[in-house]
């Protein structure tokens, strides 16, 4: 069968099944189970009343459940074991934790992890911030912060290939290809530079492409904070004689924390897992592997699952701070 | 900057200047990409993209017309013809050439040269050559004449053909292009509407447990998905989903899930008490309620977060290297593909940069028609 086709037919039937499932679960509670006529009308009304919330919730909270709650546990127990052929697994404590602490690949990956954990948060939300407050005022800062948002939409595989010809290195005595190489060399450089193999540096190489990407998510956030300032307190500070800088950070600053820590946060979470792009660029050779690249690599390449597991709730140990403050805040918000 | 009394500020030409480099910066890099999918290898190795848009130099080979071709004119034997329509460039011009290897700019376009065996020859910069010789020439093949000339930019669209259609194994998109689709329609459409429902009974139904379950979507919107993939692998294959379309959509659709909800029921929870009341005094049952009502309400957030589930399906690796690719590779998708090309072909830029900006192509057009959706479901989406 065509590809197209096969495509086609599998979307239907995907969709058509999940479609089928509220349209004749709701059928099956008003007309047979409770139907709402007869002596128990009222009765079986608030009966149905009562299910009902459940039947719309429950496709949600069962993938909820399948795909996000139980991995959790399932992981911390896998990372408790080890797999002694085929099915059979056996409990070995911390084994698996004590093995990970014992490579030095992994805290490569944990020092690698902190690292952008520091510069792509702060460096993509400065970005932001400047493009956000720059494109503020002039009349063609939405197609300028549309170009910057752009590579939001492009894949991190994507953005891997656009930097790695900008990394690209030739022979010295070729035309060099890769931008970078060719300003280096035309600024006074010798050797062109395999950068993406220059041991702790390359890890910045790899950390540009992400700051590349979450500057334009910082920025519009940002913007439409820096919007949300009222005029008054602007105003207010022109009339007392404060100059730009001065507004910008004395008057500005200070009524848009709550959202930069947001877009800090949010970076800050995405950073955590990244993972694409040190696959796709370096594969954590030269001293660049990271969390997510080295749990990927045990399961997957290593098949040592316990380790694996070790290392996922590693990652989920470090996003725990951000998932109890979140919680926290919104249980605030809705009382 | 801050002219709001209406006095031009002093920085307003540093800003404009400032703007346009930043926006300089964050595009080049993908226009390099862009520029270079339209250029023949040779072209890509030879200089930087960003010498495609101006005029080459470049050294050329190129072979004269045989001695076969020659003609006599009273007592010499000539070969004329053009270097440039043999060979099928257009529009170049020659600044100087030579007759030897060693030597190739002995002489300036339009002046007279000589062979090594003794033919005289003239080449002007259009590539015209005559080569006159007093006694009859012989020799299968044409004389060589060396040259440097200004070639005009050329751009080609043959990469794109080779990748889209002509291509053979891994240089060819169009099964992993579908593939891609496959995935990702169902595992856009598939979330948004188990959200949909589950978002309007957080909202707008009365039940106990919501606000833990409300807690337990916030605490699970930050939960890694790399945790999930053992556990639901395993799972995957114990129950006999394996590897495959299905498996992919139902951990697309979970690990979108909290998302869906968060920013759905946001949207609802917005919607006015009044409609919603009105409707159940008229007797309508809640499944009218949310078809009727609450679904055209809230399509600007159902648009937000699937534009979001869209470019992060479409874009995503891991989840697909997981959940779908199997070891016979008839089910891979773009991003794998071409991370599979960095490995194996990280020297054809040509395939590379085509194959990227084929991959990149559906993403962009649906960021660009409908950026105002993505900009508010990011707003709304960004846990405060």
């Amino acid at each position: 069968m065509h590809p197209a086709l096969q495509g086609l037919l599998t979307i239907i039937v995907g969709v058509g099944g999940c479609v089928g499932y509220f349209y004749f679960s709701n059928l099956v509670l008003d007309k047979v189970l409770f139907p709402a006529r007869g002596p128990n009308a009222g009765r079986n009304i608030n009966r149905a009343n009562m299910i009902r919330p459940w039947l719309f919730l429950f496709p949600a909270v069962f993938v909820l459940g399948l795909y996000l709650a139980y991995p959790v546990v399932e992981t911390l127990r896998l990372s408790l074991t080890e797999r002694v052929g085929g099915d059979e697994y056996v409990f070995v404590g911390l084994d698996n934790y004590n093995q990970m602490l014992s490579e030095p690949k992994f805290w490569e990956a944990l020092r690698n992890n902190m690292l952008w954990l520091i510069v792509v948060p702060a460096a993509s939300t400065a970005a932001g911030l400047l493009v956000a407050q720059l494109t503020d005022r002039i009349a063609w800062g939405t197609a300028a912060k549309s170009l910057i948002f752009m590579p939001m939409a492009i894949s991190l595989v994507g953005a891997g290939v656009i930097w790695k010809l900008v990394y690209e290195a030739r022979p010295i005595d070729q035309e060099q290809i890769g931008v970078l190489n060719a300003l280096y060399i035309y600024f006074g450089g010798t050797d062109p530079q395999q950068w993406l193999t220059i041991p702790f540096w390359n890890n910045f190489f790899l950390m540009a492409i992400m700051i590349w990407v979450q500057t334009g998510f910082a920025m519009v956030i940002l913007s439409a904070a820096l919007r949300g300032i009222p005029e008054e307190t602007i105003e207010a500070a022109i009339i007392d004689g404060a100059g730009p800088f001065q507004i910008f950070f004395k008057i500005k600053m200070p009524q848009i924390i709550p959202t930069i820590v947001v877009v800090w946060t949010t970076i800050t979470l995405t950073v955590l897992k990244v993972f694409d792009i040190v696959f796709a660029m370096t594969n954590g050779q030269w001293e660049t592997q990271v969390m997510a690249n080295y749990m990927y690599d045990k399961l997957f390449r290593a098949n040592d699952w316990g380790v694996g597991s070790a290392a996922a709730i590693a990652i989920m140990l470090l996003v725990t701070p951000i998932l109890v403050w979140n919680v926290y805040n919104a249980r605030k918000e809705m009382r | 900057m801050d002219n709001i009394a209406g006095s031009k500020s002093s920085l307003t030409w540093a800003v404009h200047i400032s703007v346009a480099l930043l926006v300089l910066l964050w595009i080049f890099p993908t226009v390099g990409l862009l520029v270079s999918s339209f250029r023949t290898a040779d072209q890509i190795s030879a200089s930087g993209w960003w010498n495609s848009m101006f005029p080459a130099e470049q050294n050329l080979v190129i072979r004269a017309k045989a001695p076969e071709a020659q003609l006599r004119e009273g007592d010499l034997w000539v070969i004329e013809g053009n270097l440039f329509e043999q060979e099928g460039i257009e529009d170049a011009s020659i600044s100087s050439w030579g007759t030897s290897s060693k030597d190739i700019s002995a002489y300036a376009a339009g002046e007279e040269g000589s062979f090594r065996s003794g033919e005289s020859v003239t080449l002007d910069a259009l590539g015209n050559y005559r080569i006159t010789s007093p006694e009859e020439m012989s020799g299968k093949r044409g004389k060589r004449l060396f040259m440097t000339a200004q070639t005009p930019p050329d751009f080609t669209t043959e990469n794109y053909g080779t990748v889209l259609f002509s291509g053979s194994g891994q240089d060819n998109m169009a099964s992993a292009f579908f593939n891609t689709f496959t995935v990702t329609i169902p595992a856009t459409i598939i979330p948004v509407l188990v959200a949909a429902f589950a978002a309007y009974a957080l909202a707008w139904m009365d039940f106990p447990g919501r606000a833990l379950l409300i807690a337990a979507v916030v605490a699970l919107l930050v939960v890694p998905l790399q945790l999930a993939l053992i556990p639901l692998l395993k799972l995957h294959l114990d129950i006999g989903i394996g590897k495959g379309y299905l498996g992919v959509w139902l951990a697309h659709t979970g690990f979108g899930m909290p998302l869906a909800i968060y920013l759905l029921r946001n949207y609802m929870v917005g919607l006015p008490r009044d409609i919603i009341e009105n409707a159940r005094v008229d007797g309508a049952t809640e499944f009218q309620i949310f078809t009727k009502i609450i679904l055209p309400l809230s399509f600007p957030a159902l648009a937000s977060f699937a534009i979001f589930q869209f470019l992060w399906t479409w874009n995503d690796l891991l989840v697909a290297k997981v959940f779908l690719i199997d070891s016979t590779g008839q089910t891979t998708v773009m991003t794998n593909q071409i991370v599979e090309l960095l490995g194996t072909r990280g020297g054809n830029w040509e395939i590379l940069a085509t194959a990227g900006f084929i991959s990149m192509a559906v993403p962009l057009i649906v960021f660009f028609s409908m950026q105002r959706y993505l900009v508010r479901g990011l707003l709304a989406g960004s846990v405060k």
